[in-house]
């Protein structure tokens, strides 16, 4: 139990060491382990909000997929229409031409029947002529008698 | 070595492992001599232990030295391992200071940290077995292996600082000066002397009672902090040596005490960081 000078040696010492960790130590130390802190703390802060944003693109994403489908669907639905339309519209072309086509021809074949009929009621109104003129060859005059002729023929 | 030479006994054993190494003037100038010489020759105050400041101030140079290391290179981003360890010991004394001083301080945290790690490297002095640097200090000296032996060695190395009181009171007279300056830094010089007579009793006439009580209470906190840190290594460092004198059977006591000591050491460490933290806390509180 003896004090004696090393005591202020000790003290002078502890002083120095105190100041050097002061001022070269502990500011460095510290402050790099609080930086990482704030590093770390603000990472996790992103991948949360990251995380979050994930989640929304995750929900457009899903939506976009239902709208896409709702729309090729309409679309299909609409061609699916748009055909039945082109279907029916030319069949209703075809039926009409046929229409058309068949009443020409019937309409043809009214005319030469007509035709025909005339001719043929002129060709039986010559040969009845020339019957009856061979019949009556002298004395029935063509001219005085064409009227009685004329209505013969329309009665045939 | 054992307590089994002709010349070496038991107590001139024990007397040596607590004799330091001193340079004081013993009547022909000063000359580098042994604690007891220079008591003897009363030297009084002003006689240096050269042990005690070589080992504490190395110790201590290997403390700034190795956290200096560290700060140079300290990264915020991935630490290495070594970084990691070190900034591991300034987190654990950066909570402490956080949980028990409130105020605003940016000397009380690195103070913290120095007491703590140069008190532990000095504590762990005591690991050392007792006769190794003794021994070697004597070999490197010139002495013979019988001289040594023999009891008749003259050269003093005690390495462990604290089992000096010099070193523990220096530590606690400078906690000391900084829990007076914050106390009149923070409530004034009239703050603080009022606490010293003013408190508990707040009437004029128990302000006498009251400065006796208060100013022993002052003094008493440098005065235990040094003398538990003394006494706890002194006692451990004197058993070490006690040990070492039972022959053979000292090894695995030697290893029990030295086990028992993983536990003191660090926490003599712990305890004079703490009550520091705590004193200069108090000190800084208006009550």
């Amino acid at each position: 139990m003896n004090l004696n000078a090393t005591l202020i040696g000790e003290s002078i010492a502890f002083f120095v060491f105190v100041v050097f960790t002061m001022k070269f130590v502990w500011p460095q130390l510290n402050g790099a382990i609080e930086e990482r802190q704030k590093k770390i703390a603000d990472g996790l802060a992103a991948s949360d909000e990251a995380e979050k944003q994930l989640d929304v693109a995750k929900k457009e994403i899903a939506n976009q997929l239902l709208e896409a489908k709702t729309q090729a669907a309409a679309i299909v639905e609409q061609a699916k229409k748009r055909e039945a339309q082109i279907v029916e519209e030319a069949a209703t072309k075809a039926q009409a031409e046929n229409d058309k086509i068949l009443a020409q021809g019937q309409a043809e074949i009214e005319a030469e029947r007509n035709r025909v009929k005339e001719e043929l009621r002129k060709q039986v109104s010559v040969l009845a002529i020339a019957g009856a003129e061979k019949i009556l060859a002298r004395s029935i005059d063509a001219q005085a008698h064409a009227d009685i002729l004329d209505q013969l023929v329309e009665e045939l | 070595m054992a307590a089994n030479g002709e010349g070496l006994t038991s107590q001139g054993y024990i007397q040596h492992h607590l004799t330091h190494a001193s340079v004081c003037n013993t009547g022909e100038g000063y000359t580098l001599a042994s604690s007891k010489v220079c008591a003897d020759e009363g030297a009084g105050f002003w006689s240096w232990h050269i042990d005690t400041l070589g080992w504490s101030i190395f110790l201590g140079l290997v403390f700034i030295l190795t956290f200096r290391s560290a700060a140079k290179k300290a990264t915020t981003g991935v630490p290495g391992k070594f970084q990691c360890f070190i900034e591991m010991i300034i987190e654990f004394v950066g909570q402490s200071v956080k949980d028990t001083y409130h105020g605003k301080s940016v000397v009380i945290a690195p103070l913290a940290l120095t007491i703590f790690v140069w008190v532990f490297l000095m504590n762990a002095m005591d690991w050392v077995p007792v006769d190794w640097i003794a021994t070697l200090s004597s070999l490197i000296a010139g002495e013979s292996w019988e001289t040594i032996t023999s009891g008749q060695s003259g050269v003093y190395n005690k390495i462990v600082p604290t089992t000096d009181l010099n070193m523990t009171f220096g530590l606690s007279f400078g906690v000391f000066a900084l829990m007076i300056y914050y106390s009149v830094k923070i409530k004034g010089i009239g703050g603080f002397l009022k606490e010293l007579y003013a408190h508990p009793f707040n009437t004029p006439w128990l302000y006498w009672f009251n400065f006796i009580l208060e100013t022993i209470a002052l003094v008493a906190k440098p005065v235990s902090l040094a003398l538990r840190l003394f006494g706890n290594l002194y006692a451990g460092e004197l058993i070490f040596v006690l040990i070492a004198t039972i022959g053979l059977y000292q090894l695995p006591v030697h290893f029990i005490w030295a086990a028992f000591h993983l536990l003191v050491i660090p926490l003599q460490a712990f305890i004079f960081m703490m009550l520091t933290i705590v004193y200069l806390s108090m000190m800084s509180e208006k009550h």
